[in-house]
């Protein structure tokens, strides 16, 4: 059984044997309620109902092409910019749905950022530009440029190394400072929730263990969601998992959706089974 | 000699097949015909101009008299009226062109993108003699109107002021008649590198609560700007020369205003050529001639310079 099957998120099978109130005292930050989702006339997302904890890191796991990337993109309204894209369902985001008629996409994703799988710095900027980037593209103001610079890219753990040359060109960084400096920019505008589509899979393990650290130190104050095809990075870093899996020519469904720990020591599906202890996908 | 060299490979001999040769030597000559004609186009210029150049030396490209009568051939007013009209041209076709181009590149659904593509196309096909025309019977009234208007509201600003009485046949329609056959250029070489900027730099734009304009302005535009500074020189470079449109727009006179273009008084290198060449005598012919070397150089200078800088655009969007 399948959690698509299931009305709503916070029942027995969303999470395991567990009751809903598995969060403790954590809130439900942020929250897809049947996720269906179509490109053109193919149905890639099917009945996706997963519940995100305040404060804390979740990781969609599963094989190429199940549509963790299509999902992540569906929490901040950016699957709507993909010609021909479609959508069914809600997404509770502070218990509103941002796909609520007169709701702005804009003021969503300042509320909710989101980090590439490639770094993708603004080329014609500086470092100190791409990190001011967002308040430009916003028309949004800080009262003091110079400091949210310098808190952006602390927090994003690449302060000391970007300190002495915030004017040199973006490009001039490895790519894993690349990555961290994208990190920054979403982290300048203040997100609650930062989106995380499998941002080191472009990195060299030294790149992705700081990044895997600063996600830990981020998930302190805000509530992140990772897309990974890393299962050791999901283990390393996530509290909550779940488990995306496609037939063949089929829509992408979870399997199961449980505390990290639990869902690998002992996964309640055979198929989750299966592939955390890597015999497909 | 080392072992390496003895066993080294003779590229050339791969071209050893008559069919190849042949193929070779015809592509080689075909490029080498191009060359030439450019170089004798020169050259032809070059004699039939020798006469009037050295008999004006530089005044020919900074005085301001022509006077056949005492064989006086000075093109001033000429060269600046067509960089004027050609600049007006490019003030008018720049922003129409890119947010046409960021219409089909990123707005418009696919088959109405294709649809766009083919009718901005079409324009650019359109010959310079029916826009001549239209423009002149057409355009002028409705241009002429627009031009009252700006000299009515903003007639205290000296560029807006226009003592002459009359609005038609001005640098400013002459400007947009240019400017309605440089947007095809535009928005195709924009429509060309815009497509080009990563996606994923357009989506960062969104993300980071980017609306569609505000992504254009600080995202897509500044990546593009070499491309498009390109288009915009390929532009210029095409209404420079542009004559016989503008010959039916635009009053030709050597007493040109460069600062009053609400006045129907305008200067074109390329359309004087057209309109002497008639009834010219021998002298006056070595005049146009020096002229028409003058407007290939200027041209050419243009177009080599917007071809490297969208060269140089392609270049780096590629890395």
């Amino acid at each position: 059984m399948t959690i698509m099957e299931n009305a709503g998120p916070l029942d027995q099978t969303a999470f395991g044997n567990q009751s809903p109130t598995y969060f403790g005292d954590k809130r439900i930050h942020l929250e897809s309620r049947d996720i269906n989702v179509w490109f053109g006339n193919h149905h890639v997302l099917n009945g996706i109902s997963l519940a995100f904890p305040e404060n804390s890191v979740t990781a969609l796991i599963g094989p190429s092409g199940c549509g963790k990337s299509s999902f992540i993109r569906t929490l901040n309204r950016m699957h709507e910019l993909i010609p021909n894209a479609g959508l069914t369902g809600e997404v509770l985001y502070n218990s509103q749905d941002i796909y609520a008629s007169g709701t702005d996409p804009v003021t969503i994703r300042l509320g909710i950022g989101m980090v590439f799988q490639k770094p993708n710095p603004f080329p014609t900027m500086t470092i100190r530009g791409n990190v001011l980037s967002g308040l430009r593209l916003s028309n949004t103001r800080s009262r003091n440029e110079d400091e949210l610079v310098e808190t952006s890219l602390t927090r994003a753990s690449i302060w000391n190394e970007v300190k002495d040359r915030l004017d040199a060109p973006a490009g001039s960084l490895s790519g894993g400072q690349q990555q961290r400096l994208c990190i920054a920019r979403a982290l300048a505008l203040s997100p609650e929730v930062l989106l995380m589509d499998e941002p080191c899979s472009a990195l060299d393990p030294g790149s992705t263990r700081r990044i895997e650290e600063t996600i830990r130190e981020l998930s302190e104050s805000m509530t992140v969601v990772i897309v990974t095809h890393n299962m050791q990075q999901a283990q390393r870093i996530s509290d909550q998992t779940a488990f995306f899996l496609a037939e063949d020519n089929e829509p992408g469904y979870v399997v199961e959706f449980g505390q990290t720990d639990a869902l690998f020591s002992t996964p309640n599906d055979p198929r989750t089974e299966d592939y955390v202890n890597g015999r497909f996908g | 000699m080392s072992k390496t060299d003895q066993e080294r490979v003779n590229f050339d001999s791969a071209v050893t097949r008559l069919s190849d040769r042949i193929f070779f030597g015809s592509a080689t000559g075909a490029a080498m015909l191009a060359f030439s004609i450019v170089g004798l186009i020169l050259v032809f210029l070059g004699l039939r101009a020798w006469p009037t150049l050295q008999a004006e030396g530089l005044s020919f490209i900074t005085g301001s008299t022509w006077d056949s009568t005492v064989g006086t051939f000075q093109i001033m007013p000429m060269l600046v009226g067509s960089v004027v009209v050609a600049a007006i041209g490019i003030l008018i076709a720049t922003p129409l062109s890119i947010f046409a181009a960021f219409f089909i590149a990123f707005v418009a659904p696919p088959r109405l993108a294709k649809i766009s593509t083919l009718v901005v196309d079409l324009l650019a096909a359109l010959p310079s003699i029916l826009i001549g025309f239209w423009g002149a019977s057409v355009f002028t009234p409705a241009g002429a109107s627009w031009a009252e208007l700006l000299n009515g509201k903003l007639g205290f600003i000296p560029l807006f002021q226009n003592s002459t009485g009359t609005f038609t046949r001005s640098p400013f329609i002459g400007g947009w008649i240019l400017g309605i056959m440089m947007v095809p250029i535009i928005t195709s070489v924009s429509r060309e590198v815009m497509s080009r900027v990563d996606k994923e730099l357009i989506n960062a734009g969104h993300a980071l609560g980017g609306t569609t304009f505000t992504t254009l302005r600080r995202v897509i535009l500044p990546t593009s700007r070499g491309g498009i500074l390109g288009g915009i020189l390929l532009a210029l470079g095409r209404g420079i020369g542009e004559t016989i449109a503008i010959l039916y727009v635009l009053n030709l006179v050597f007493n040109v205003n460069v600062l009053r273009p609400l006045e129907n008084r305008g200067g074109s290198v390329a359309s004087m050529i057209a309109a002497f060449i008639g009834e010219a005598d021998d002298a006056t012919i070595h005049a146009l001639m020096a002229a028409g070397l003058v407007l290939f150089v200027m041209t050419l200078l243009v177009n080599v310079i917007a071809t490297s800088i969208v060269q140089r655009s392609e270049r780096k969007m590629a890395s």
